[in-house]
């Protein structure tokens, strides 16, 4: 199964790559851009087909290592 | 007294730390590689400053889940100091020893200077040599070097008096708000 993880920063957390993206894109003549947060996505493929087993098993995953959840929020997301 | 260094591969401060410790405690520290799970017994533990495994995923990610850092870990519960300078420290709040995370710092640029500290307290073993309220000059070199903790977190942090050091001017007068453990 594959499955691709989402980890962002949390609200209220600063992140300044997100702003000066922002600021690139506004400087570009985008207009009307704000809010911009920067993450990133890890894709995994699992030797599992049952969907709660997976998610279970990556939700481990990310608490563990993927996420650092002092400062991160994740979401799991499963192709099946 | 007898120390410890953990290298990692993309430590770069190891060294240092060998030399350092060479010249305040007198004999040699050993030097332990990350892969090592069982290391001599000693009366403390330094993680040197660096680029451990290169900051994948997150700086001092990938080093808290090595042999070595769960065996440390494992120490640090038993009550052997554990002093994590840099990317050690960063490895300390990967691995929970210390609560809090550090973030990209706020200009996006690598920071590398000389700032001043001011001692919050000689009550620990780490600053017993310091007077409180005496102002430093450190060298810092980071890039995630801005500290992050709830509010709730950094309270008690205050109030138990666990900061050992906030940023001063070189008069020793406080300059930043809020308190963020240096990492020289």
């Amino acid at each position: 199964m594959q499955v691709r993880v989402h980890v962002t920063l949390k609200p209220g957390v600063l992140d300044p790559q997100g702003k000066a993206i922002e600021h690139a894109l506004q400087a570009l003549g985008f207009a009307g851009v704000g809010g911009v947060r920067q993450g990133k996505v890890i894709e995994l493929t699992l030797d599992e087909d049952d969907p709660a087993r997976a998610r279970e098993s990556v939700e481990a995953m990310c608490r563990q290592l993927l996420a650092n959840t002092v400062i991160e929020n994740y979401a799991i997301e499963l192709d099946t | 007294m007898k120390a410890a260094v953990i290298v990692f591969p993309g430590s770069n401060c190891d060294r240092d730390v060998q030399v350092a410790l060479r010249q305040s405690m007198g004999g040699d520290p050993v030097m332990v590689w990350h892969k090592e799970g069982g290391f001599p017994d000693v009366d403390l533990i330094v993680l040197p400053g660096g680029f451990s495994y290169g900051d994948y995923l997150r700086c001092g990610a990938m080093a808290a889940h090595s042999p070595a850092l769960k065996e440390v870990v494992r120490r640090a519960a038993k009550g052997v100091p554990v002093l994590g300078i840099c990317n050690g420290f960063q490895m300390l709040t990967e691995t929970g020893l210390l609560p809090g995370a550090l973030l990209r710092n706020g200009n996006l640029k690598f920071v590398c200077k000389d700032v001043h500290v001011k001692v919050e307290t000689s009550q620990s073993l780490f600053t017993a040599r310091y007077e409180t309220g005496q102002a430093l000059r450190i060298p810092v070199a980071h890039h995630d070097g801005n500290y992050y903790a709830d509010a709730e977190t950094l309270e008690r942090l205050e109030d138990r008096g666990q900061i050992a050091f906030r940023y001063c001017a070189p008069d020793g007068r406080v300059t930043a708000e809020a308190p963020r453990p240096c990492s020289a």
